[in-house]
């Protein structure tokens, strides 16, 4: 049986059913995505300043992240575009540039999750707090850990200043940067030990959470964009229409991904 | 949407110079964040600049410019639902707890 309406608009909608089956699940979307935005905004005003991390992410690499998924917005229409003027082999192009940027995407994420996960918050048990990197740049460890493996002293490289430390203090210590010295650390002055993990804080909670599913959209896009250019694409031979209103559809989703990036950004990297 | 040919080639340099926009938003974005205008203002320029942009993908890239009416009334209810969602946040706000102590 054939389905209908993929290429023919139907009569009372005026639209061919997968265009109308897409923005309905981009409307889905808004909402889900909403939602966490909601989430995050409740957690970040119900914060103290000095639970808040801020600082942390890196702006050039994010901001480098940005315009890759700006640049393949673009590219995913013109490939469309290209489509629309029955040039095949550009199409080919474009879609082939539109997954090294998702994939280039996803390596820029990972690169920056990897770093999270080797830097550490240190809570000691006079109070003070500080974070760093521990010798080794183990991943995940936790003081139960440093514990189990009955350690008496950890090596810790601070970061010249604490993400709560006033304005005036990152200020001089952006323009007199230090030597990253080893401090030890006896595990007994350690009240608490952890990575910029989801469990770190309610800022790395929504972070990874926020980050994570948009990942998660990169990846399901890239794999239907792949497709695309690869198997699915012998249907431009069989029934070039048709292949036209996919790619028109996958583009949509990877530009609502773009989209919610475009929000994403600002609101975790730069606020 | 246009359907011919000629008529998507001349939507091609409109791509393009979107594209660019786009790019020269998220530079603004960045720079804006250096200038301390106070925390209420950085965030509501952040914001703003933002919410062109994702205008722009969605009226150029995503075609909502010139779409169905079926399209837009399906829109219209997502943005009532969400408006309606932001709206809860802020009166939650509103209602939240003063903050005395720190953990």
């Amino acid at each position: 049986m054939e389905i209908p309406y993929t290429t023919k608009p139907r009569p009372d909608t005026g639209l061919y059913n997968a265009k109308v089956g897409i923005w309905l699940f981009l409307a889905s979307e808004v909402m889900l995505f909403g939602a966490l935005f909601s989430s995050y905004i409740l957690l970040r005003v119900g914060a103290f300043v000095e639970n808040w991390p801020h600082g942390l992410l890196n702006v050039p690499i994010g901001t480098v992240n940005t315009i890759v998924l700006i640049v393949s917005s673009i590219t995913v229409v013109m490939a469309w575009a290209s489509l629309k003027m029955k040039n095949f082999g550009k199409f080919k192009f474009y879609q082939a540039i539109t997954v090294l940027c998702a994939l280039m995407f996803l390596g820029i994420k990972s690169f920056e999750y990897r770093d999270k996960f080797t830097h550490y918050e240190v809570w000691k048990t006079d109070g003070t707090r500080m974070t760093g990197h521990i010798e080794g740049k183990p991943m995940f460890l936790t003081l139960a850990k440093v514990k189990a493996a009955g350690k008496e002293k950890i090596g810790f490289i601070p970061d010249p200043y604490h993400y709560s430390a006033s304005k005036e203090v990152k200020h001089t210590a952006k323009e007199h940067p230090g030597e990253h010295k080893t401090v030890e650390i006896a595990v007994s002055e350690i009240k608490r030990l952890s990575a910029f993990v989801p469990a770190h804080s309610t800022y790395f909670a929504i972070y990874f959470t926020l980050t994570a599913l948009h990942g998660l959209h990169v990846l399901g896009g890239a794999i239907v964009i792949g497709f695309l250019f690869g198997p699915g694409s012998k249907m431009w031979h069989s029934d070039p229409e048709r292949f036209t209103n996919r790619v028109e559809v996958a583009g949509l989703f990877w530009h609502f991904v773009d989209l919610v990036w475009i929000f994403l950004f600002p609101v975790l990297y730069l606020l | 949407m246009s359907e011919h040919p000629y008529d998507i080639s001349k939507h091609i340099r409109g791509y393009l110079i979107i594209g660019g926009a786009l790019i020269l938003g998220t530079v603004l974005t960045v720079l804006a964040s250096f200038i301390d205008l106070g925390h209420h203002w950085n965030v509501v320029l952040a914001l703003v600049i933002a919410t062109v942009k994702a205008s722009l993908v969605a009226l150029y890239f995503m075609h909502l410019i010139s779409e169905k009416q079926l399209i837009y009334t399906v829109l219209g209810f997502t943005a009532f639902f969400f408006i309606g969602l932001m709206f809860i946040t802020i009166a939650a706000y509103h209602d939240h707890p003063a903050l005395t102590t720190t953990n």
